[in-house]
């Protein structure tokens, strides 16, 4: 999957323009989990909703395409998604998924609505049958298809549309913030199961977004950190979290607290000053205001950026960095 | 931290709520036991369900218990019922509380909000002790009372709009605040200042704190005495090191282990553990 300059924004007739992705580019390989890490407001939900195809007005999708499994579909006309993309090629598991169920309504009728919806020959006995092959295949117990939600704890309701929303096999699964609203245990079992779901073949690859750095650092090959509307830093998780490179993604690391005797030993310091206004972003390098390594160039232009597609920084400072460690390996 | 011989700030003793009767009863706290020191702080933790919201209620007086009792300065409060009697210990302990934007009323100003806390004072304050005690309140929480208190909360972002909820519960200069998941709502970069604000909150006024979460790593960060509830019941208590380092309940283990870590249980993943998952 690759995905291609994609630039959406909030709008409506007399109000201002939102501008919350501003040219995101990435791509995710087969078996891939990618991490998008961000704090609120950096535009890491709407990016979620643009690469499902859900986005509706006041969002508006300026510009980008998405090339996935050898289609190419563009992403600025999602009143009009072409049939066989939504839930197929791509489902959303959004943060409140476990809200999606009826509470009148027994688990196994919306399983039935579901598959329904895309394949209106299927009957009740075969949607139901499924489901409880595919539950049986996940080790969870089926009866759960008899229940009414009040009858299910938060993290099985999770766990359970999670897989509803994966009966059709869909190639990409965009999480967005799947765990947030689940106390730690929970947290953990919904994650083992996206990924034996992706184990299993059931799905090709996961885009997980969340702020939660730790939580992602424990299912994504590789981590993009996402800031103002863009993406800073790309790197694999283990090298990310080890040696962080972009300042933002220094601090964010900076400011998680693991459960360890070490965070007692230091006053641990959150980032300085307020994610910025994508009303009006700041000039040059949107970390700028906030950033402590901040140079005379850094307000003025746009770092470009340094590396490959699949792994790369935007960052006048490290770009100095590097570029004073390379002038001093060829003086040696 | 003080020494143990100080009477304690906030003291329980087999305070517990059943919800419900009969076959339907849900003993949501059960005998917990507890106590603060002023300028000590001490965590609640434990999963969703496991009776932390459900004390803090008791604890503020927003719940009656079915038994047991809440000693304040090693006076029973419990026995008090009315607003008007619960009036002087309001102004001693207050709470902040996990959605600061359910918790304030959005069609009244940031003014409005913080100067409510003030009908809690034993005297009428006049309009210069308002204006101080409001302004000193907000500088507290590292905001500028100019920008803040003649908009409205819609208007300032969350982590600004959880200081303004803090600077409300110091108004009255209470002795213990009583946080519940103040940070749960907030972004890491965010939780990380409230908390260091909290640390500061004690360090200035030696306020007791009693901090719910369900953060193993922020309860590490935090305070001084940890507990574990589970089901209603405290099943370890202890200073947080220990409890965290050397944790003996199967309960605390499992905490432990589940929690998200940098470095974490990236392993468990690979070794084929999963077991689908228990707790329909």
């Amino acid at each position: 999957m690759i995905l291609k300059n994609v630039r959406a924004h909030y709008s409506t007739d007399d109000g201002p323009v939102v501008r919350a992705v501003d040219g995101v580019s990435f791509s995710v390989a087969d078996g891939e989990v990618l991490g998008v890490v961000g704090e609120s407001g950096c535009g890491k939900s709407t990016l979620a909703s643009v690469i499902s195809l859900t986005a509706h007005p006041p969002l508006h999708v300026t510009s980008g395409e998405m090339l996935l499994d050898g289609e190419t579909i563009t992403l600025t006309n999602q009143e009009h998604v072409p049939p066989g993309w939504q839930g197929r090629k791509v489902s959303l598991l959004p943060q409140r998924a476990m809200n999606s169920l009826n509470p009148t309504a027994r688990v196994h009728d919306f399983v039935i609505d579901v598959l329904r919806a895309h394949d209106s020959t299927i009957t009740q006995q075969e949607a139901i049958e499924r489901a409880q092959e595919r539950l049986e295949q996940l080790s969870l117990p089926s009866r759960v298809l008899d229940s009414y939600p009040h009858q299910l704890s938060g993290g099985m309701r999770q766990r359970v549309v999670a897989i509803i929303s994966t009966l059709l096999n869909p190639s990409t699964l965009i999480a967005d913030e799947p765990t947030s609203a689940l106390d730690v245990s929970s947290q953990k079992e919904l994650v083992l199961l996206l990924q034996l779901l992706l184990d299993r073949g059931f799905i090709k690859r996961i885009i997980y977004i969340t702020h939660d750095l730790p939580m992602l650092s424990n299912i994504a090959d590789r981590i993009a950190v996402m800031y103002a509307g863009e993406i800073v830093e790309i790197d694999n998780t283990k090298a990310m979290i080890d040696t962080p490179r972009h300042p933002y993604t220094r601090t964010l690391i900076g400011s998680t607290l693991d459960p360890d005797p070490r965070v007692r030993e230091s006053r641990i310091e959150g980032i300085k000053g307020a994610p910025p206004d994508l009303r009006n972003p700041p000039s040059g390098c949107r970390f700028h205001p906030r950033c402590s390594y901040v140079m005379e160039i850094c307000p003025r232009e746009t770092p470009p950026i340094s590396g490959t597609d699949t792994n790369f920084y935007t960052c006048w400072w490290l770009q100095e960095q590097t570029a004073a460690a390379n002038f001093a390996k060829v003086q040696k | 931290m003080p020494p143990s011989a100080q009477p304690p700030l906030i003291e329980t003793k087999n305070l517990s709520r059943t919800f419900g009767h009969g076959e339907q009863a849900v003993r949501a706290v059960h005998n917990v036991s507890f106590h603060v020191q002023p300028g000590e702080i001490v965590a609640v933790v434990g999963e969703s369900g496991s009776g932390k919201s459900t004390l803090a209620r008791l604890i503020l007086r927003l719940l009656d218990p079915t038994s047991g009792q809440i000693l304040l300065d090693g006076r029973d409060v419990t026995t008090l019922r009315s607003s008007k009697e619960l009036k002087p210990y309001w102004r001693k302990v207050q709470g902040v509380f996990q959605d600061p934007f359910a918790a304030v009323n959005q069609f009244f100003t940031n003014r409005r909000v913080l100067e409510k806390p003030l009908q809690l004072l034993d005297h009428k304050p006049s309009h210069a002790e308002r204006d101080q005690r409001v302004e000193t309140a907000l500088l507290e929480v590292g905001l500028d009372p100019s920008d803040v208190l003649n908009k409205g909360p819609h208007q300032l972002s969350g982590g600004q709009l959880q200081r303004v909820m803090i600077a409300r519960a110091l108004v009255a200069g209470p002795e213990l605040l009583l946080a519940d998941e103040p940070t749960s709502m907030l972004d890491a970069s965010l939780r990380v200042t409230v908390l260091n604000l909290l640390l500061d909150l004690r360090e200035r006024h030696n306020m007791g704190i009693l901090f719910i979460t369900h953060d193993l790593g922020q309860a590490y960060y935090l305070s001084d005495r940890v507990l574990v509830m589970y089901r209603g019941e405290v099943v370890e208590q202890g200073p947080v090191q220990q409890v965290l380092s050397y944790p003996q309940h199967a309960y605390t283990q499992r905490l432990l282990a589940d929690v998200p870590r940098l470095h974490g249980w990236g392993a468990v993943l690979s070794d084929g553990s999963y077991n689908g998952g228990t707790g329909a």
